[in-house]
This record gives C-alpha cells, sequence and structure tokens, in this order.
C-alpha cells in the first residue's frame, strides 16, 4: 500500500479475522456437533467445545449409517459420490477434447451447426428440464445406476469452449510440421494436443470433480435404490427424519465436504486456473 | 467462425469425434427441452389418461396463479438479496486482502474453500446454526429478545436460505474481486496519493469505477447462481416454506411436477425458466465481449 498506518493494518487484519471466522464458523459448529454424544444434541443449546465421541460417531456413520432413517452406510454412500463424479468428470474432458479437436482442426459440412447445436446445452440447466429428463432417463431404463447418474450429465459446452479457445492459440507451425513429418490427425492428437493441453485438462478436471461431486438434484431423482444413494442427497434423506440425529448427520456432513475442499486446498492453483478460465 | 489455416482434411473422422457429444447432447438436451415445450401446450386430465391441446392456455394460467406470481417475487428477493449480500462481504474481503503483501496467500487460502461445499450441505450447515430448539444463533437472539423461527415465520426462513446461498458464493465472487483488483495498475493509486486522496476516496473514485467490468460479470454470475444453483438449499432446508415464503421458481418446477403431477404447468414453468436462462446468457456473452474492449 501507499502509506503506511499502523492503525489501518491492524483493522485489515481484524476485518479478514471476522471474515474467516464467519466462513468457517458453519464448519467449525459442524465438527462439534459431530463429536457429541447422542442426548447432548438434545439439551437445549449446542456445546461449543469438541465432545469425545467423535471416533464413535464417524465409525458409526461409516461402517453402518442410519438405517431407520433409509440412509446407508456413509462409506458405501462415499464411494458412490466417487465413482459418479469421476465418471461425469472423465466424460466431460473426453467428449469435449475430441468436440474441440474436431471444430478447429477439420473443415466440414454442418461445422457451424454442430457447434449450435453444443453451445445451446450451455443454456440448459439440468433443473429447469427436469421432468422431461427424466422421463427420458426413465424410458432408457437408467434409473438406478451409475450411466443414468453421470451419462446425462457429462455433455458440456463450457469445456467444449475452453479447449476450442486454447487450441486456436496453439501455433499454425505445430500442425504444419505434424503433418510434414507425415503425422495423420489421431496421431497429432495424441502426440502433440494432448501433452500441449495438460495444463488446461487438469483445471477443468478440479471444477469438473466439485460439480459431479455436489449434485443434488439429479440423484435424488433417480435413484430410489439406496444402493446407489450420493453422500449429498443421503444426508438430506436423514434431515427430512422425524427425530433427526444431528451428531450422526454432522459427521455424514463433515466426510462428505471433506473430499471437494482437500482437492481445492491441494490443488489451489489449478482450481483457480479452471475457475477464472470457464468463466471467459 | 475461425478454424485454422491449414486443417486436415475430413469425411468422416470429424462426424465420429463430434458423435459423443453431439449423440449425449440429442438425447438428454434436445429432446427433453423439446418436449417440456410440447407438453407445456398440453393438459392432462386427473388420471393422467388423456390429455389435450390447449395452446398458451397453462402460460396464462400462470400469470393468473398467484402461487407463481407470489414465486417470481420471492425469487426477486432472494436473488437480488444473495448477490447483495455476498458481493458486498467478497468486496470487502478481496479488497482488505489486496493490501496485505505476506499474508495475502494464506487469507485466500482460508477464503476459497466454501466453494467446494454442495449447496444442499451449506442448506443443511445454516440450518443446524439456526435451529429454533439446539441452534447456537437462536440461543443468542433469545437474548437480545428475537424469537427466530424459520419454521413459522417466512422472513426468517428467507433470511436463513439467503445467508447459506450467500455462504456458498463468497469464495467466487472473493477470487474474481481480488484478480480484478489486482489488474488495477498501482500507477494511478499512486498518482492519487500524492494528490492527497485518503484510501477511502481512492476507493469510490478509482478503485471501485475500475472494477465495474468484473462487479457487472460477477452481478450476472450470481443471479443465476441464485435463480437455478440453489434448488439443493431449498430442498435440503425449508423445502419452499412455510406458506410459500422460499418457494423459487427453480424449486416450484420440482415441487409441481413431481409432487403434485401438474405435468402441463410445470413444463411451462420451465419454458419460462429456460427463456431467463437464454436471455441471461446473451446479457453475459454481450458484456464479455464489451470487457475486451474496456
Amino acid at each position: 500500500m501507499v502509506e503506511n498506518r499502523p492503525w489501518a493494518n491492524f483493522f485489515a487484519h481484524l476485518t479478514l479475522m471476522i471474515g474467516v471466522a464467519v466462513v468457517v464458523f458453519p464448519v467449525y459448529v459442524a465438527l462439534v456437533a459431530s463429536t457429541q454424544a447422542p442426548g447432548d444434541l438434545l439439551r437445549g443449546t449446542l456445546p461449543m467445545l469438541p465432545g469425545a465421541h467423535g471416533i464413535e460417531n464417524f465409525t458409526r456413520m461409516w461402517q453402518s449409517g442410519v438405517s431407520n432413517a433409509g440412509a446407508p452406510p456413509a462409506g458405501m454412500m462415499l464411494w458412490n459420490s466417487f465413482v459418479m463424479a469421476m465418471a461425469i468428470t472423465i466424460g466431460k474432458l473426453s467428449i469435449s477434447l475430441l468436440s474441440a479437436f474436431a471444430i478447429v482442426y477439420f473443415r466440414f459440412r454442418f461445422r457451424m451447426f454442430f457447434f449450435w447445436l453444443i453451445f445451446i446445452t450451455l443454456m440448459l440447466p439440468v433443473e429447469v428440464r427436469i421432468i422431461p429428463t427424466f422421463q427420458v432417463v426413465a424410458d432408457l431404463n437408467m434409473l438406478n445406476s451409475f450411466a443414468g447418474l453421470s451419462i446425462p450429465l457429462i455433455a458440456s459446452a463450457t469445456a467444449t469452449f475452453l479447449f476450442r479457445q486454447f487450441f486456436m492459440t496453439i501455433p499454425e507451425e505445430m500442425l504444419e510440421a505434424a503433418r510434414v513429418d507425415g503425422a495423420g490427425p489421431l496421431k497429432f492428437f495424441k502426440d502433440i494436443l494432448m501433452p500441449l493441453s495438460v495444463t488446461n485438462i487438469a483445471a477443468l478436471f478440479v471444477i469438473m470433480f466439485i460439480y459431479g461431486w455436489n449434485q443434488y438434484l439429479w440423484p435424488l431423482l433417480i435413484t430410489t435404490d439406496p444402493d446407489y444413494y450420493t453422500v449429498v442427497m443421503g444426508i438430506q434423506r436423514m434431515t427430512s427424519e422425524e427425530n433427526p440425529q444431528w451428531h450422526l448427520i454432522m459427521a455424514a456432513v463433515v466426510m462428505a465436504a471433506l473430499p471437494p475442499v482437500l482437492v481445492i486446498l491441494f490443488m489451489q492453483r489449478l482450481f483457480v486456473k479452471g475457475l477464472t478460465e470457464t468463466e471467459k | 467462425m475461425q478454424t485454422k489455416r491449414m486443417t486436415y482434411p475430413g469425411r468422416f473422422l470429424p462426424y465420429a469425434l463430434l458423435a459423443p457429444q453431439v449423440i449425449v447432447t440429442l438425447i438428454f438436451f434436445i429432446w427433453p427441452a423439446g418436449q417440456a415445450l410440447y407438453q407445456s401446450l398440453l393438459r392432462e386430465d386427473a388420471f393422467g389418461l388423456r390429455s389435450t391441446f390447449v395452446g398458451l392456455e397453462n402460460f396464462a394460467r400462470l400469470f393468473r396463479d398467484g402461487a407463481y406470481l407470489n414465486s417470481l417475487s420471492v425469487t426477486a428477493v432472494f436473488a437480488i438479496g444473495t448477490t447483495l449480500l455476498s458481493m458486498t462481504v467478497a468486496l470487502l474481503l478481496a479488497s482488505t486482502v489486496n493490501r496485505m503483501i505476506r499474508s495475502r496467500s494464506t487469507y485466500t487460502t482460508l477464503l476459497v474453500w466454501p466453494y467446494a461445499i454442495a449447496p444442499a450441505l451449506a442448506g443443511v450447515l445454516w440450518w443446524f446454526i439456526f435451529n429454533p430448539s439446539i441452534g447456537i444463533v437462536p440461543y443468542m437472539l433469545e437474548m437480545v429478545g428475537y424469537q427466530w423461527n424459520h419454521r413459522n415465520s417466512g422472513s426468517d426462513a428467507m433470511l436463513l436460505v439467503i445467508f447459506a446461498a450467500a455462504w456458498k458464493q463468497i469464495s467466487y465472487n472473493f477470487l474474481f474481486f481480488l484478480a480484478g483488483l489486482q489488474s488495477i495498475p498501482q500507477s494511478l493509486i499512486e498518482a492519487a496519493s500524492i494528490d492527497g486522496a485518503g484510501p477511502t476516496k481512492r476507493f469510490w473514485t478509482i478503485i471501485f469505477p475500475l472494477l465495474t467490468p468484473t462487479t457487472f460479470f460477477l452481478m450476472v454470475v450470481n443471479v443465476v447462481y441464485a435463480m437455478f444453483d440453489t434448488f439443493g438449499i431449498i430442498h435440503a432446508t425449508t423445502q419452499g416454506g412455510p406458506a410459500q415464503a422460499t418457494n423459487t421458481l427453480v424449486y416450484k418446477v420440482y415441487a409441481d411436477g413431481f409432487v403434485g403431477l401438474n405435468l402441463g404447468s410445470s413444463a411451462a414453468q420451465s419454458v419460462i425458466l429456460m427463456a431467463i436462462v437464454v436471455a441471461l446468457t446473451v446479457v453475459q456473452f454481450r458484456f464479455i465481449e464489451r470487457r475486451v474492449n474496456y
């Protein structure tokens, strides 16, 4: 900053600490609640310090879940979430890479038509066309399956645009050199485009993984079999109980939030890159 | 639209490369959207046996329906509240972090992670803190004489979902504001302080105007977020209640279609929402073209 004002610096740190405290508070409360004994949460107010039953609650949630609320073990739900998130991420990345490659490096009839067809999907979030999409998936017998959980969500205009944008910045000489050396389109894609796109792929991977992990409405609708529950929607089943068992629910919330939060914390640079680029 | 100067000749390959994306798009996007359009023109009888063509009747009914008009205004309040709250807090935090040199990256790390939390989980977390019987906040509010109860009070419920939605979005706004602040040339700020402008004056006369493109962009993104991505927050907490006080448009499409089984009306609502998304997307793209020349 331009001038040195000790008081201003003090207030700046104070503001930020309050800000951080507000941001962390809900998660802190969840952590505290997840370490209490069953009765402790029903006795008026919530204690502000962690209790001694953390390991017990987490193990119980992980291994057996809350069966009377129809919630399967969290370990299984986390696995389902992971499979769904990975399927969505890898699916999105691969079909977007291929279509961006076709759009940039080929000239063919209806190129513009296909481009706009993909573009339109950007405008139709799953929430607004939920009922007809559900009908299509039901007609295809894809309810209660990983295919039904992931395939309808893998079309991605955002990723296609991002890769198209990136391919446009690759120097013309790359393709010229490759063609002079006799490389066909697939070899060019595999040996030149893919290695050049690694950072972009990784950045998008982070964003897409979080997107996939946090899906809620879609799994809620198409899974009626607890074997396919994902953790984010499974938690809702537990809270809509008559007497929600908050100590177990909060243990599940912490477990459900941990994987994507760790992804952001450990891959912060890629995350920021992915976030700023997908919105361009 | 441009391509490379040199391209591969392709008769079959480009179509094969595009096929997976196009097939998924046709089956899961274009076809259902077409269905929604078609169903919005039909009316099913009470047993779902016959449907008759009613033209724009479903749309006309919606705009005469008090519940739908209520949902429109609920959505407006929710979107504006979430956007304002989240952007104000994010701008305050970002401009403060921007002053820091050594601690900047630490604070950034501490502030960005809520982006990873699913909207439904954000809802559950805030629902728990504000829980009228065991929550910590109602307990403190009671000491200052306010009876918090989002199960009965519509405005309490609305505040609750706004808090949850804004909380989750702070990290996103923060990152974009911080990037915007860092792209402001330091020389402008130095020139202003030589002319005697203090921090507050510099903020309002130099920094804030130069942030306008970022602010406008974030406004559009936040409104889209509040309108479409917050289904989880509403569903996991208030379920549209009490007495329709938090029944946003997106939640109502789901509630009328899956719970109320009024397919024609739900489809008509979908179509209206699609029109809103298209309009917002156009605004966003128009604006981004301008931002490049700013």
